[in-house]
């Protein structure tokens, strides 16, 4: 029952010398890190290719324990590159074929009008479309369990599919200005001051880029930190009204040991329902509902219930009869069983559905029950016959009794 | 009388346990921790230890685990608070030879221990009901994807599961089904060795619907 997963590339910054980015991929690729640093000094050396895949890889690489850049998520959706590379060819040859034809003004207009246009169509498609894009489809219901807080990095999330085009699009019409100035010879002064310019660009990013990246991940860790605090007061909460309140009438009702063993047992229940989270509704589901039954039963009768179901469905006007019937069977062995335990066993097939209830009372002779006693005949027998299942009761005297319940679905 | 060695976290439980055991079986000693267990157990050779499955440093899967690297004839019972599918499985296909809750009465308790002390396999109601929802899924696979000696039960042994399941004691079950009590016995061994040996998909999917695998 083990899984294997791949780990994630991570920055080893422990075992690291400079940013622990050789470190994590010799960690990663299970080799010794130190073949890599030799590498990547020899490509430094050799045309300083080492150096920038190096930054590259210390600006994108998370740290061990960090969170995934975002850029990674949104190039792995191959839809998105699928689509736009196929408009993208579809309208560059209708195009190159106009051009042929033609019926075109001329490169230096065309072309620059082109990358501008779907630079904006991107860039106004995204402010379009806000409020944003409906939110990913709501995860499976997280079990809330205390000792596995909802994923804080999954909370902290944010909506970032917007991001993306819009840089895409920004750099698109930049790119379309660039062009239409490089084509009709007006960028010749500019060269100079531009390549000034783009130096120092360049320069204050590799100062800046790691100093405003820590502050970022930084600003992540504080809130998933938050998060967690608020779980904890949330779980600190529950047990307050819950089990310390349980355990204060158990300690004023010490006296009366069945008195204490109901409120044991009704905040087990309580408890196991919180823990297990996920659980269905008793509307929806037939084991569910059983469950809510029995509970009722044990808490009105101070008897203990235990149900164990096989297999599931949802609850439709019969698996709702039968769920009565069940809990009158429950009630009757919460009564004449004399306090000892009741067992429910449910099983859900293909064809048929069963409950036993079986408690190990005095038992007695089905045949020997009067006409006028209304719990069997009429809310277990009678019931189970108008929705086309049937009910059978196991009973001699000294034996316990069993009830079997069958639908047919 | 049988041995036994107590293994919990919780020194109240092991307390309580030890005082209802008393005078049905002998207790031996008792441990709070994994690696105190694993001592214990490898020195004093009990007959059955009464295992807790949620302990801290790896819970009662990590002492059968380090105990049968090197005692591999040790027989386990587990001794559970938990109900959740997901504890109770792990413990039982890492190899304990049953599985009872923490409110069973110290008669019964006595009767399990010693019942695994002679080798057979204890079910309680709710693990025969894990069992028999972790195999039913075969049931509707090609047969050439199924084997027959592991990834499914016998319908007499699914009888006997259900059985279990229902509240029967296994005389009852032997006196219900016309057969001795020594091949009930028999059923549920062999049913525990399907759980324990079959590699199975059905019982690793079954897993991740009951979200135990991530």
């Amino acid at each position: 029952m083990t899984a294997v997963t791949a780990q994630p590339l991570r920055r080893d910054v422990e075992h690291g010398i400079v940013a622990g980015v050789c470190s994590g991929v010799a960690n990663r690729l299970g080799i010794d890190p130190i073949i890599l640093r030799v590498a990547v000094g020899a490509a430094t050396l050799a045309g300083g290719t080492g150096l920038i895949v190096y930054l590259l890889a210390w600006a994108l690489v998370p740290e061990q324990g960090g969170r995934s850049p975002s850029w990674a998520r949104l190039a792995g959706r191959r839809d998105t590159w699928l689509v736009l590379s196929g408009s993208t060819l579809l309208l560059l040859s209708v195009l190159l074929l106009l051009r042929e034809w033609g019926l075109w003004f001329s490169d230096a207009v065309v072309w620059p009008v082109l990358l501008a246009g779907g630079g904006a169509a991107l860039i106004w498609r995204q402010s379009a479309a806000s409020p944003p894009p409906a939110a990913p489809p709501p995860a499976a219901p997280e079990r809330a369990r205390p000792d596995r807080p909802v994923d804080p990095v999954r909370a902290l999330r944010l909506p970032t599919p917007a991001a993306g085009p819009a840089a895409i699009g920004a750099t698109l019409v930049i790119a379309a200005a660039l062009v239409f100035l490089w084509l009709n010879d007006a960028l010749a002064p500019a060269r100079d001051v531009i390549l000034a310019v783009l130096v120092v660009v360049v320069a204050l990013t590799l100062i800046l880029a790691p100093w405003w990246l820590r502050l970022v991940r930084g600003l992540t860790a504080e809130r998933a930190e938050r998060i967690r605090s608020q779980e904890r007061s949330e779980l600190a909460a529950h047990l307050h009204d819950s089990v310390l309140q349980t355990l204060a009438l158990v300690q004023k009702r010490a006296d009366d040991p069945r008195a204490v063993a109901n409120l044991a047992r009704r905040q087990e229940r309580e408890l196991r329902a919180w823990l297990d989270g996920g659980r269905p509704d008793p509307g929806e589901s037939l084991a569910s509902a059983l469950e809510a039954a029995a509970a009722e039963v044990e808490e009105t009768h101070g008897v203990p219930i235990d149900v164990v179901a096989v297999g599931d469905a949802p609850v439709d006007e019969r698996a709702t009869a039968l769920v009565a019937a069940a809990r009158e069977a429950l009630v009757n062995a919460a009564k004449f069983a004399g306090g000892a335990p009741v067992q429910l066993y449910a099983e859900v097939g293909e064809d048929r559905t069963e409950v036993f209830v079986r408690d190990r009372g005095p038992g007695f002779d089905p045949d020997a029950v009067p006409d006028d006693r209304r719990g069997l005949r009429e809310s277990i027998y009678g019931r189970m016959d108008r929705h086309g299942g049937r009910a059978v009761v196991h009973s001699s005297p000294g034996a316990g009794t069993e009830v079997e319940l069958v639908i047919e679905r | 009388m049988t041995s036994v060695v107590i293994v919990d976290d919780h020194h109240l439980f092991r307390a309580g346990v030890r005082a209802e055991l008393d005078g049905l079986v002998d207790v031996l000693g008792d441990a709070a921790t994994v690696e105190d267990a694993v001592r214990m157990v490898l020195d004093a050779k009990p007959d059955v230890v009464l295992l807790d499955v949620q302990m801290p440093g790896g819970g009662g899967v990590e002492v059968i685990r380090q105990v049968a690297a090197r005692a591999p004839g040790q027989r386990f019972l587990a001794l559970s608070v938990s109900d959740a599918a997901e504890d109770v499985i792990a413990i039982i296909r890492s190899g304990a030879r049953g599985y009872v809750t923490k409110t069973i009465s110290g008669a019964e308790l006595a009767d399990a221990v010693r019942r695994v002390a002679e080798g057979d396999a204890v079910f309680s109601p709710r693990l025969a009901g894990f069992v028999l929802d972790a195999f039913a899924g075969a049931a509707s696979l090609p047969p050439a994807e199924v084997d027959p000696e592991l990834d499914q039960l016998s319908p007499r042994e699914r009888e006997v599961l259900r059985h279990i399941a229902r509240g029967y004691l296994y005389k009852e079950i032997a006196l219900r089904l016309s057969i001795s009590q020594k091949t009930v016995e028999a059923h549920v061994s062999a049913v525990l060795r399907k759980l324990q040996l079959s590699n199975r998909h059905e019982l690793s999917r079954w897993a991740v619907e009951r979200r135990l695998i991530e």
